[in-house]
């Protein structure tokens, strides 16, 4: 033991002295005597920008966050299925609509999988789409205001994770469903799950213009649990591939009795297929409940509509629409390579990765070469959809992204480490340590037809002593590689918001010269929108009073308002008057129970406030908004029920 | 046996923490770079490019043919950053014509670059913080209130007819800019000589 026990030391040692020192040199071949610094290869200087963008989910935060690349560094937090503070989201009541659903308001939810929208399969960087997991639901996000402009949710489904992926053109983002369910959701025995739970597999159509979602079809599936899934691209656009594990169809302790079969199965969909079966009304409608959330930039206010029902497709009767092809112990990332010929699958369990040919299966169907059927979707043969092997590259493959380069990068779980190998040859080329237990991997644009081979990042389910602690719960990790060598570098270590758990990332001069300065208030169409200080009013309905309000540097208009009453519910419709980059204001009343709210140049916000005390109480701006920003304050006068003290506001007394 | 191990471990970290000692002189290197790179970076924010926001005092002045002493002279003083701060900012703008006024050399004395904080006091007394366009000037005036100037003085507000004059300048325009005022002038606003 006490031999072990010295051997393991001296490994770890090794390994570690190995590292930093093969790192040094490999860098000097690299770069030359100026390269050899591996802060500078990171460093952005003050006033320089970084060259990517990265965009990484917050996972069990429900956000999605905005990081430079190759600096690490963190730009902005995006709310998109969870309230935020900062950004008044789900507090303000322009926002709480974004996140109804069938269940009701839900404040936070599991943010999984950005994906960015693509034209011929390549990133245009127009939108990033990602899915909740928990309470399915898809999210688009803006890339042009950096904020959530539309949510919806998917019905008949649970565990939406084989999701949000885009096609090559975006014609489609999908959902799937992890928890197979009943279908329509039904009082009924647990274990009688087996051949009566589905698994509903969601098209999405993406509006080309305004990239509006809608439900498009669901493809009605046996009650496995749809795992990870791809597009095809290029020759193998028009097909979607999602892993599948639990295909004993278990109901309980999973993982026994989900691991129980040799290989489960690569669902190979064929949706121009569906669309045709579509077009020719070979699908049932069902009724059904879902919210659809849109926020709409010009009246800065979102709604929810409520959608009634979906198209579905079964493919036990709709021959061509799906094929199943087996793929080694309980398979997760399931990821197709840039020229849409490999099917790459990573099997959990198994101890190699598997690839499937997409022209070996099209050839099989040709063929009608099946090994049988589930539920009367036909199966594949195993060996005439292989394409080959890297035969034991690591313990617990995860997730594989490439480089454009003919390289794939597999990430391996249980022996913490990103794996190189070469398509084709599926020979291992490299391999490098993830600090630690690595579960995601990105390359900018690794999800399409045209990567951006030059860095890689590990997003890492482990951090232990990387960073200073912090009590028991430590920083979530996100670690950067150079891969434009043979042998990938590490290059940086850098703390992420939320469990990074996948992320999606794009050059940033795709991006940025299409960011937003400020809303022009000519197009401000919220229906509480006061565009000027002359137009300020306060108005009194009952118990409500709503509140027109203007700031601009450094007062608010009005700043004195009297005649409000003990039981007054209070709306303050605030619009930020300034048309200039960066100058946003803040406000924020005493006792303030919904929101505070930071609100940029020519965008109006509401909030809510509920005058239950006599007195006089004041508001003030909480964004250091100019030289007079403390100065940038008011009162509100609350009077007795009943009593007559007139309404009246004011500036200057005036 | 722990502590042996113990000890050879730190042995071994501190071997190749001599090993890999050999990289300073490349650190300070990089630092020379850096130190350039920090030279090179953009110096404030009247160097921010954007054209999309509403122009700002500085941009607006920079595009008046009638201001091009004045601008000059900001530059000279190299208060460009403040006319582009967040402000909020009236700016007196004095004409070209005002400039002129001014006994003969002046202006030219002035730019010397010996006499850089002299120009910046003398341009800076021409700047008030707040927003004050010729209306909210008038209600100034009839409020009886001064106006407050960066410099600590405080300027008279009067109004004859429908002008309105500070310190006895009249006011001949209110621009709206996306930090503040300029409100034109056609003569120089010096101090008092009491």
């Amino acid at each position: 033991m006490k031999f072990f026990n010295y051997l393991l030391l001296f490994a770890v040692v090794g390994a570690v002295s190995l590292t930093s020192c093969n790192t040094g040199s490999s860098k000097k071949g690299n770069q030359g005597a100026l390269g050899g610094n591996l802060a500078e290869r990171v460093y952005v200087a003050p006033g320089e920008h970084d060259e990517f963008y990265a965009f990484i989910s917050g996972g069990f935060n429900g956000q999605l966050a905005v990081y430079g690349l190759p600096s690490g560094r963190l730009f902005k937090v995006i709310p998109v299925f969870s309230v935020d503070a900062e950004k008044a989201y789900g507090f303000n009541e322009e926002t709480k609509p974004m996140l109804n659903t069938s269940y009701g308001f839900i404040p936070w939810g599991d943010l999984h999988h950005p994906d960015i929208s693509q034209t011929n399969g390549k990133l245009d960087g127009r939108w990033v789409f990602v899915n909740e997991n928990n309470t399915p639901r898809i999210a688009r996000v803006d890339l042009t205001t950096f904020e959530t402009e539309e949510i919806i949710e998917i019905p008949n489904s649970a565990g939406n994770h084989s999701s949000s992926y885009v096609t090559d053109n975006t014609e489609y983002v999908i959902a799937g469903t992890r928890f197979a369910v009943p279908v329509p959701q039904r009082d009924m025995p647990i274990n009688e799950y087996k051949g009566n739970f589905k698994g509903a597999l969601s098209f999405l159509k993406v509006d080309p213009e305004t990239g509006e979602m809608n439900i498009a079809f669901q493809i009605m599936m046996p009650g496995f649990d749809y795992d990870k899934a791809h597009p095809g691209r290029g020759k193998s656009h028009g097909w979607f591939f999602y892993t599948t594990y639990n295909t004993e169809e278990a109901h309980t302790l999973l993982e026994v009795n989900a691991s129980q079969r040799d290989k489960d199965f690569v669902a190979a969909v064929n949706w121009k297929k569906a669309e045709e079966y579509i077009k020719e009304g070979k699908f049932e409608t069902m009724k059904t409940n879902y919210a659809h959330n849109i926020y709409d930039e010009e009246t800065h206010s979102a709604k929810t509509i409520w959608e009634k029902e979906v198209k579905i497709l079964d493919p036990s009767k709709l021959p061509g629409l799906v094929y199943f092809m087996p793929m080694p112990k309980s398979p997760h990332g399931c990821d197709v390579d840039p020229s849409g010929e490999y099917i790459v699958g990573s099997g959990k369990l198994s101890a190699n990765v598997t690839v499937h040919s997409f022209t070996k299966m099209l050839e099989a169907i040709k063929n009608e070469k099946f090994a049988g059927d589930a539920y009367g979707i036909p199966i594949l043969n195993f060996e005439d959809v292989l394409a080959g092997t890297v035969v034991q590259p690591g313990l617990g493959p995860l997730h594989t992204e490439f480089d454009g380069k003919g390289n794939a990068y597999t990430t391996f779980f249980i022996s913490s480490e990103v794996v190189k190998w070469k398509l084709g040859t599926w020979e291992v080329v490299d391999r490098k340590p993830t600090y630690y237990s690595v579960g995601h991997l990105m390359i900018p644009g690794g999800n399409s037809q045209a990567p951006f081979g030059k860095y890689l990042v590990a997003m890492n389910k482990i951090t232990k002593d990387r960073y200073l602690p912090t009590g028991p719960e430590v920083t979530q990790s996100a670690q950067l590689y150079d891969i434009t060598g043979e042998k990938m570098e590490l290059l940086l270590d850098f703390p992420t918001v939320g469990e990074p758990h996948y992320a999606a990332g794009i050059p940033a001069d795709l991006v940025a010269p299409n960011s937003k300065k400020y809303y022009k208030l000519e197009e401000n169409k919220h229906p509480y929108a006061t565009l000027s200080e002359k137009d300020t009013k306060v108005v009194r309905d009952g118990n409500t009073v709503h509140v027109y309000m203007t700031m601009i540097r450094s007062h608010f208009a009005p700043d004195n308002i009297e005649g409000i009453k003990v039981g007054d519910k209070v709306y303050f419709h605030v619009t930020n008057l300034e048309q200039d980059y960066d100058v946003p204001h803040g406000i924020s009343m005493i006792g303030a129970n919904t929101s505070e709210m930071l609100i940029m140049p020519g965008q109006t916000e509401t909030f809510v406030w509920d005058a239950t005390a006599e007195g006089v109480w004041p508001f003030y701006c909480t964004d250091f908004c100019s030289a007079l920003h403390q100065e940038m304050q008011g009162y509100v006068r609350v009077s007795p029920k009943g009593s007559d003290v007139p309404l009246k506001w004011s500036l200057d007394d005036e | 046996m722990k502590s042996l191990i113990y000890t050879l471990f730190i042995a071994s970290a501190l071997i190749f923490l001599g090993a890999c000692s050999g990289g300073t002189d490349e650190t300070s290197q990089a630092g020379a770079a850096d130190a350039d790179i920090l030279k090179n970076t953009p110096k404030g924010q009247a160097s921010v490019v954007d054209n999309e926001s509403a122009p700002n005092i500085l941009q607006v002045a920079i595009g008046s043919p009638d201001h091009t002493t004045l601008v000059a002279a900001v530059q000279a003083a190299e208060i460009e950053h403040v006319l582009v701060n967040a402000g909020p900012l009236t700016v007196f703008a004095p004409t070209n014509a005002a400039f002129e006024k001014l006994p003969a050399g002046t202006v030219e004395n002035l730019l010397k670059p010996e006499n850089k904080q002299q120009l910046a006091t003398i341009l800076t007394r021409h700047a008030a913080p707040g927003s004050y366009a010729i209306d909210d000037l008038k209600k100034e005036a009839r409020k009886g209130r001064k106006l407050y100037m960066a410099t600590g003085d405080y300027l008279d507000v009067t109004v004859e007819g429908d002008d309105v004059y500070i310190n006895g300048i009249k006011v001949l325009a209110s621009i709206q800019t996306s930090n503040g005022i300029i409100n034109v002038i056609d003569e120089v606003i010096l101090p008092k000589s009491e």
